[in-house]
C-alpha cells in the first residue's frame, strides 16, 4: 500500500543553478538558541559580508558569532593554523566567556584542507574551552543544512556530558529515554514537548538543549524523532554513531503532520493516542477562516530551504493545489514517512501529485512560471521582486525559516504567512497596476 | 586570521557584479560556491529592482573540487548566450574560486568562440583589493575594451560633439543615494548649456562606449570607482577629467569652475560666475540657512565625520566651512587611499582617521563624545546606543537609506539636503537637552560596557540622583571627568561635594 503511494511521486533532478542561503546562515538562529554557546565563522570576507547583510540588524546586537577571516597568509600556510585559531579562541574566551566555541567550516578551509577536525581535540585541552566542528560549506550544502550539519558534530560531541538523566533512569521509568532533535525557539519546543506529555510521553531532553551545558545524555538503544526535515545527516549520526533508534515520522508542521509525527511517537513507544482526533479537528476548524481564502488556488515551491515537502504536503491538506515542489536536497528515507504523507494528501484532496524537482535550476523555473501563471510562487529574495514586478505574488521562502511553524499550536502562523501576499494584493487589485517591469 | 564581526568594504567581487549588473544586457556568472550570489538579494532587496538581476553562478561544489570545472564554466556561459543574448559576459571569480587557481582565463577564451557576446574574466585579486576597489577596476576593464575593440574595427568616434559634452563616470547599482546624485548632476549640467554625452554604467549599453570620446570632458563625482577609467580617457584619448566631488555650495563652485577652465582651455568662452552667484546666494538655500541665526547655535558644535573617502571628505568640509562647526577627527574606512584623503583634510579637522575596525571607530567616538556624528549605518548604531544623535552620509546603509523621494547629496539641490540633514541631527540634540532639563522621559545609563572603561568607584545615591539630571549628551563627559578627579584624589565614594569639587577642578 504505501509503497504504492511513494510510487506516485516523481522526482527529477535539474542544474543545481538556484538560489538559496549559504548554510554559514545557521549561525543566526543557533547562537540565539545555544545561549552559552560562540560560533566562529572560518572564511573570508564574502562570508562576512554575506552574514553582515543577511542577518542586518541582528549584527548589531554584538551577536555571539565572528568570523575568523583568511588572509593571504592562511591561504598560502605562511601562518600556522593552529596558532591562529587559539590566538582568536583565547580573546573569544577572554571576551565572552562561551561555554562552547562552534567552528563553522567553510568553502575556502574545505579547498586549503585546514585540519579542522584535527586541530579542535588538541586546542580544546589547551584552552579549557570545548569546540565543535561543523562544516556548513556551499560546496556541499544549501541553507538549513548548515544546522543538519552543526547538530550532527553536536551528537557526536554530547559523550562526556552530565550524568544526570541516569539518576532519573534509575527511578525506573517504563518508558525508552526519547530525545527530539532540530532546533527550535523555546516557546515551540516546549509546545511540543507539551503536547506529547498529554499522551504521557516523557521527552528526555532536546538537540540542542537551551545552554551547553544541558545538552541530553544521549545512550545505545534510545529512541530519537527529528523535528524538522533537513536534518538527515544528524539522524544518521545518532542512529549510527549513537546506535539510537529514529522514529521515523512526517514533520509536525501543520495539524496533519504534528497528528502524525504525535501517532508516530506514540506507536514507538507503545502508547496509545488519546484524543488526537479531536486535537486536530479543532486545530483545522481554527484554521477556516484562512483556508477559505487559498482553496483552490495554486502555489509553487521554487526551493531552497527543505521545508518544502511538509509545506507542500499541509498546503495541499489546506485545499491549494501545487504545481512544483523545488527542493535543494531530498533524502528520501529521512523523509519517507512525509513523502508518504504528501501521497496521501493528494490522492484525499484528489489533485496531481506535484513534481518534486531536486538542485532546481531558477532559470528554467521561471519560465515554468511564465506558462503556469500560479497564484503563488514561494522563493528567496533574489526573485521575490521581479516576479511581483511580472504581476506574481510571492512568499519570501526564508520567513517559514525563521517564523514559528511547528505544532498544532503554529498552524495559523504557517496560513498567515502564505496568505499574507494574497490578501495585501487582493487589497490593491482594484487600482489595476499589477504589473511594473519595463519588458514584456 | 583576523576576528571581525563587521567590515565596511564588500569582498572584490561585489564591485565587479555591481558594475557588471549596473551595464544594460551584461551578463555576470560568478564562479562560486551555491549561496555565494547573495548579491541577487541585495540588489532585489535594497534597490528594488524589477527585473532578475543579471547574475548567475557557475556552481563550484565538490565535483569541481575533485576534478575541476571541465565544461561546466564555458557551458554556463554560452547556454547564458542564448538565453539572454547579452552583450557582454563577464565571468567574476570568487575568493573561493581564486583558490582553486583554475585558468578560467581559458575558459573565457573558449567560450567566446561559441558565444555571439563578448566574454570577459574580471581581472581582480580577492586576498588584496575591495568592492570599491574592484568596481573601479572592473568599470576601466570593460571601457578599455569595448574602445580597443572599436579601434580595432575603426568604429570609434572621436570627433568631438558641435557643443560642450560631458561624459559622467559614476552612476552605478547599490550605491549611495546615487540615483538621486546622477538626476542632480544632468540637471546642473542642463543649466550650465552643456550636453550630457554618456552616462556609465547604470543604465548604459556597452556599444555606446566607443562613443566615450566625443565628450569634451568627462567627470568622475566619486573618489572610490571612476578613477581608473578618467585616467585611462584622458592618457588614450585626451579627455581632461574633473575628479572634483560637486558636494556642498564650495566644492560645487569648485566643481563648476574646473569645468569653466576646461571649456575656455578649448576654445569655448563661457562663464559661470554669475550662474554661481546666483544659485548660491538666492537659488539655493543652504548658504542663507549657514548665516541665518538658527545655524549660529551650531557654532563650535562638535562632531565626527566617518565614511567612505568621497563623502567623508566632502562633509568635513561643509561641516568645518560652510557651517562653522568644529570636527573632531574625521575618517574613512578607504585606507589605501590614505595620501589623498589626509592632504584633503588638512587644517579641517584635529584628527584623521584612516581604520576598518568598527570597534575602534566606536571606542572614538565614545571618547569624544561629540554632539552629533556623520558616519555610516554602524556609525547611526553607536550613536543609539550612546545617545548621540547620527546623520547617515556614507555607505554601508540599509533599505531606509534608498529613499524613494528625491534625495541628492550633489550639486545645489543636494546641498540643501545636506543642510537639513546637519540641522535636524544637531536639533535633535538639542531637543533632547531640553527635555533632560525639564525633567524629561529617558534617564537610561546610556554608556555600555564595552564602549568605556569600567571603574570601581561607588557612586553615592544622591551623586547618582545628581548625575541623572545632568543632560544625556554630557552626562557621559561629566561622570568620566567626576571619575577621573575622584581617581587623582583618592577619592573612593563619589558624593555630591566629589561632584563640584571636580567640576570646579575642571573650570579652574
Amino acid at each position: 500500500m504505501v509503497l504504492k503511494e511513494t510510487e506516485n511521486l516523481s522526482f527529477e533532478c535539474e542544474t543545481g543553478n538556484y538560489h538559496t542561503f549559504c548554510p554559514i546562515s545557521c549561525v543566526a538562529w543557533l547562537y540565539q538558541k545555544i545561549e552559552d554557546s560562540f560560533f566562529l565563522v572560518i572564511g573570508t570576507k564574502t562570508c562576512g559580508y554575506f552574514l553582515q547583510n543577511a542577518l542586518g540588524v541582528m549584527i548589531f546586537a554584538e551577536p555571539r558569532y565572528a568570523m575568523a577571516e583568511l588572509e593571504e597568509g592562511d591561504i598560502s600556510a605562511q601562518l600556522n593554523d593552529y596558532q591562529e585559531l587559539k590566538r582568536l579562541c583565547l580573546q573569544i574566551k577572554k571576551d565572552r566567556n562561551p561555554s562552547v566555541i562552534f567552528w563553522i567550516g567553510t568553502c575556502t578551509t574545505e579547498i586549503i584542507k585546514m585540519d579542522l577536525e584535527g586541530i579542535a581535540p588538541k586546542l580544546e585541552l589547551e584552552i579549557q574551552v570545548p569546540l565543535v566542528v561543523a562544516r556548513a560549506n556551499g560546496l556541499d550544502y544549501a541553507f538549513t543544512q548548515g544546522e543538519d550539519t552543526v547538530l550532527a558534530a553536536l551528537a557526536q560531541k554530547t559523550y562526556s556530558n552530565s550524568q544526570q538523566r541516569n539518576s532519573q533512569k534509575t527511578n525506573s521509568r517504563e518508558q525508552e529515554p526519547l530525545i527530539l532533535f532540530g532546533s527550535l525557539p523555546d516557546s515551540v519546543a516546549n509546545q511540543l514537548t507539551l503536547e506529547l506529555k498529554k499522551q504521557n510521553i516523557i521527552v528526555d531532553g532536546w538537540l540542542p538543549a537551551k545552554r551547553y551545558s544541558e545538552l541530553p545524555n544521549i545512550e545505545p538503544g534510545n529512541f530519537v524523532c527529528g523535528v524538522n526535515p533537513y536534518l538527515s545527516r544528524t539522524a544518521t549520526t545518532l542512529m549510527r554513531r549513537r546506535k539510537c533508534k529514529l522514529i521515523s515520522a512526517p514533520f509536525p508542521i501543520g495539524p496533519d503532520g504534528t497528528r502524525l509525527w504525535v501517532e508516530k511517537i506514540c506507536a514507538a513507544l507503545n502508547v496509545i493516542p488519546q484524543g488526537l482526533d479531536i486535537r486536530e479537528q479543532e486545530s483545522w476548524d481554527s484554521l477556516s477562516d484562512y483556508i477559505k481564502l487559498i482553496k483552490g488556488k495554486s502555489v509553487f515551491f521554487m526551493g531552497d530551504n527543505l521545508l518544502e515537502i511538509s509545506l507542500a504536503r499541509f498546503l495541499i491538506n489546506c485545499g491549494m493545489i501545487v504545481y512544483e515542489i523545488g527542493i535543494p536536497y531530498m533524502d528520501k528515507r529521512y523523509q519517507k514517512a512525509e513523502l508518504d504523507l504528501l501521497a496521501k494528501a493528494c490522492a484525499n484532496n484528489n489533485v496531481r501529485v506535484p513534481k518534486i524537482i531536486e538542485k532546481p535550476d531558477n532559470y528554467n523555473q521561471i519560465d515554468r512560471i511564465r506558462d503556469l501563471q500560479p497564484d503563488l510562487v514561494i522563493t528567496g529574495m533574489a526573485h521575490a521582486n521581479p516576479l511581483e514586478a511580472r504581476g506574481i505574488s510571492t512568499k519570501w521562502s526564508v520567513e517559514f525559516t525563521f517564523a514559528q511553524i511547528h505544532g498544532f499550536t503554529n498552524a495559523k502562523d504557517i496560513l498567515e504567512l502564505i496568505t499574507r501576499p494574497l490578501r495585501r494584493n487582493s487589497g490593491l487589485k482594484e487600482l489595476g497596476w499589477d504589473k511594473y517591469n519595463t519588458e514584456i | 586570521m583576523k576576528l571581525a564581526y563587521w567590515m565596511y568594504a564588500g569582498p572584490a567581487h561585489i564591485g565587479t557584479l555591481r558594475i557588471a549588473s549596473s551595464f544594460k544586457n551584461v551578463h555576470a556568472i560568478m564562479h562560486a560556491p551555491l549561496g555565494d550570489d547573495y548579491f541577487n538579494v541585495m540588489s532585489s532587496m535594497l534597490e528594488r529592482k524589477r527585473d532578475f538581476t543579471p547574475v548567475t553562478t557557475s556552481v563550484v561544489d565538490r565535483h569541481v573540487l575533485a576534478q575541476g570545472s571541465k565544461e561546466k564554466v564555458v557551458t554556463n556561459i554560452t547556454r547564458k548566450d542564448k538565453e539572454e543574448n547579452p552583450d557582454l559576459v563577464i565571468l567574476t571569480p570568487t575568493c573561493t574560486s581564486s583558490i582553486l587557481q583554475e585558468d578560467l582565463q581559458n575558459f573565457c577564451y573558449r567560450a567566446s568562440l561559441e558565444s555571439k557576446s563578448d566574454v570577459l574574466l574580471a581581472d581582480v585579486n580577492h586576498y588584496r583589493v575591495n568592492e570599491m576597489q574592484a568596481a573601479d577596476r572592473t568599470l576601466e576593464q570593460i571601457v578599455a575594451f569595448y574602445l580597443k575593440k572599436a579601434e580595432k574595427n575603426n568604429q570609434i568616434n572621436s570627433e568631438k560633439t558641435k557643443n560642450p559634452s560631458v561624459n559622467i563616470i559614476g552612476a552605478y547599482n547599490l550605491a549611495f543615494h546615487n540615483q538621486h546624485d546622477i538626476a542632480e548632476l544632468k540637471r546642473l549640467f542642463m543649466d550650465l548649456d552643456i550636453e550630457i554625452n554618456e552616462i556609465i554604467p547604470e543604465g548604459n549599453s556597452v556599444q555606446n562606449l566607443k562613443n566615450l570620446p566625443k565628450a569634451w570632458f568627462n567627470v568622475v563625482p566619486y573618489r572610490e570607482v571612476g578613477n581608473l577609467t578618467g585616467e585611462y580617457l584622458k592618457n588614450n584619448y585626451d579627455m581632461p577629467y574633473i575628479d572634483v566631488t560637486p558636494m556642498g555650495i564650495v566644492e560645487t563652485a569648485k566643481f563648476i569652475r574646473k569645468i569653466q577652465q576646461i571649456l575656455n582651455s578649448l576654445n569655448c568662452k563661457r562663464s559661470y560666475e554669475q550662474f554661481i552667484n546666483n544659485q548660491t546666494r538666492f537659488i539655493s538655500q543652504s548658504a542663507w540657512f549657514s548665516r541665518s541665526i538658527d545655524c549660529q547655535n551650531l557654532t563650535g558644535k562638535k562632531a565626527v565625520v566617518f565614511g567612505d573617502s568621497t563623502h567623508a571628505v566632502a562633509m568635513t568640509k561643509i561641516l568645518v566651512k560652510e557651517l562653522g562647526i568644529k570636527v573632531v577627527w574625521a575618517g574613512t574606512y578607504c585606507k589605501y587611499d590614505k595620501a589623498w584623503f589626509t592632504s584633503q583634510l588638512e587644517g579641517l579637522c584635529d584628527e584623521v582617521i584612516l581604520t576598518d575596525d568598527h570597534n575602534l571607530v566606536g571606542d572614538l567616538i565614545a571618547k569624544t563624545e561629540p554632539e552629533a556624528i556623520f558616519g555610516t549605518q554602524m556609525e547611526r548604531h553607536v550613536g543609539k546606543r550612546l545617545n548621540i544623535p547620527c546623520g547617515v552620509i556614507s555607505a554601508p546603509v540599509h533599505i531606509q537609506n534608498f529613499p524613494l523621494s528625491y534625495r541628492p547629496f550633489l550639486g545645489y539641490e543636494g546641498a540643501n539636503q545636506i543642510s537639513d540633514l546637519v540641522y535636524n541631527s544637531f536639533t535633535l540634540g538639542m531637543e533632547d537637552h531640553l527635555l533632560e532639563i525639564f525633567g524629561g522621559h529617558d534617564t537610561r545609563e546610556v554608556i555600555t560596557q564595552s564602549l568605556s572603561a569600567d571603574s570601581d568607584l561607588i557612586w553615592a545615591i544622591e551623586a547618582q540622583n545628581e548625575l541623572t539630571k545632568i543632560p544625556g549628551f554630557v552626562r557621559g563627559k561629566i561622570k568620566r571627568n567626576t571619575e577621573k578627579f575622584a581617581k587623582q584624589e583618592n577619592i573612593e565614594t563619589i558624593t555630591l561635594e566629589t561632584m563640584y569639587a571636580a567640576k570646579e577642578a575642571v573650570n579652574t
